[in-house]
């Protein structure tokens, strides 16, 4: 780590200056998570009805459809500020470290569109 | 001399797992980082499967039932509910830490031990109602 002087930022080893950014994330998508997630928990307990017909017939309805969407935002942004901590933490390698960064960020987003594209169709589809 | 050098020796030392004196709080820490990895890992792409399946139709889900229900699927299951509360108990013990609430000995301790005994409860509440419908 650099001492965060001038020198040492202008090389990328000093202070990002990001960090309440990512604390402030980590908890708006906290909260996201919990609405979001104790909705869908608390639904599908209600449920009962585990087979596909049912389930679908219950994401087709706009306000589960909207509560899943999010939840699907929320928690692929809150895993990867988690897990961009995780690589943080034990990756100490720059390059293992960009490596392993360039893949979260592939994954959480191409998790995300993918999770948004399913509850978009069963939404819209018949 | 002599005295300084044992002051110096007895100074508090950096948290290490094999080193640090075992408390509820570290504990807690411990769990909400491999609750958050593991759902992180396991349960993102659980719910993915799962949306992929209701959104493909009967023979996509059958699949996915069939490993949902299965034994290991009902452990993988249950375990990501246990996650979940756990995490959302150390979570929401964050919060009050935040605020610079909390961090009085005997308040922390109680609050460390009470959010892993939560979920507990809580994964129990859920997976009996589930199971007895």
């Amino acid at each position: 780590m650099g001492n965060g002087t001038s020198i040492g930022r202008v090389r990328g080893l000093g202070s990002a200056r990001h960090g309440a950014q990512h604390w402030l994330v980590q908890r708006y998508t906290a909260i996201g998570n919990l609405v979001a997630g104790l909705f869908l928990l608390f639904s599908l307990v209600g449920l009962g009805d585990y087979t596909q017909k049912g389930l679908h017939e219950w994401l087709h309805q706009p306000l589960p459809a909207t509560m899943v969407g999010l939840f699907v935002v929320s928690s692929f942004w809150h895993a990867r500020l988690g897990l961009q901590v995780l690589v943080e933490d034990y990756v100490h390698d720059d390059g293992n470290k960009f490596a392993c960064m360039a893949l979260l960020n592939i994954l959480a987003f191409a998790g995300a569109a993918f999770g948004l594209l399913c509850v978009v169709r069963i939404a819209l589809g018949a | 001399m002599a005295q300084a050098d044992t002051k110096a020796k007895s100074r508090p030392i950096s948290p290490h797992l094999q080193i640090w004196r075992w408390g509820p709080a570290m504990f807690v820490s411990i769990l909400h980082r491999v609750t958050g990895d593991g759902m992180a890992f396991v349960g993102l792409g659980v719910l993915l499967w799962w949306l992929y399946a209701v959104a493909a139709g009967p023979i996509a889900y059958d699949s996915f039932a069939a490993h949902a229900g299965a034994w290991y699927g009902k452990v993988v299951l249950i375990g990501l509910t246990w996650a979940f509360f756990n995490h959302m108990a150390s979570g929401l013990r964050h919060f009050v830490l935040d605020m610079g609430a909390g961090f009085e000995l005997k308040n922390n301790n109680l609050w460390s031990i009470l959010t892993p005994l939560f979920a507990l409860a809580a994964t129990v509440t859920v997976w009996t109602v589930i199971l007895l419908k």
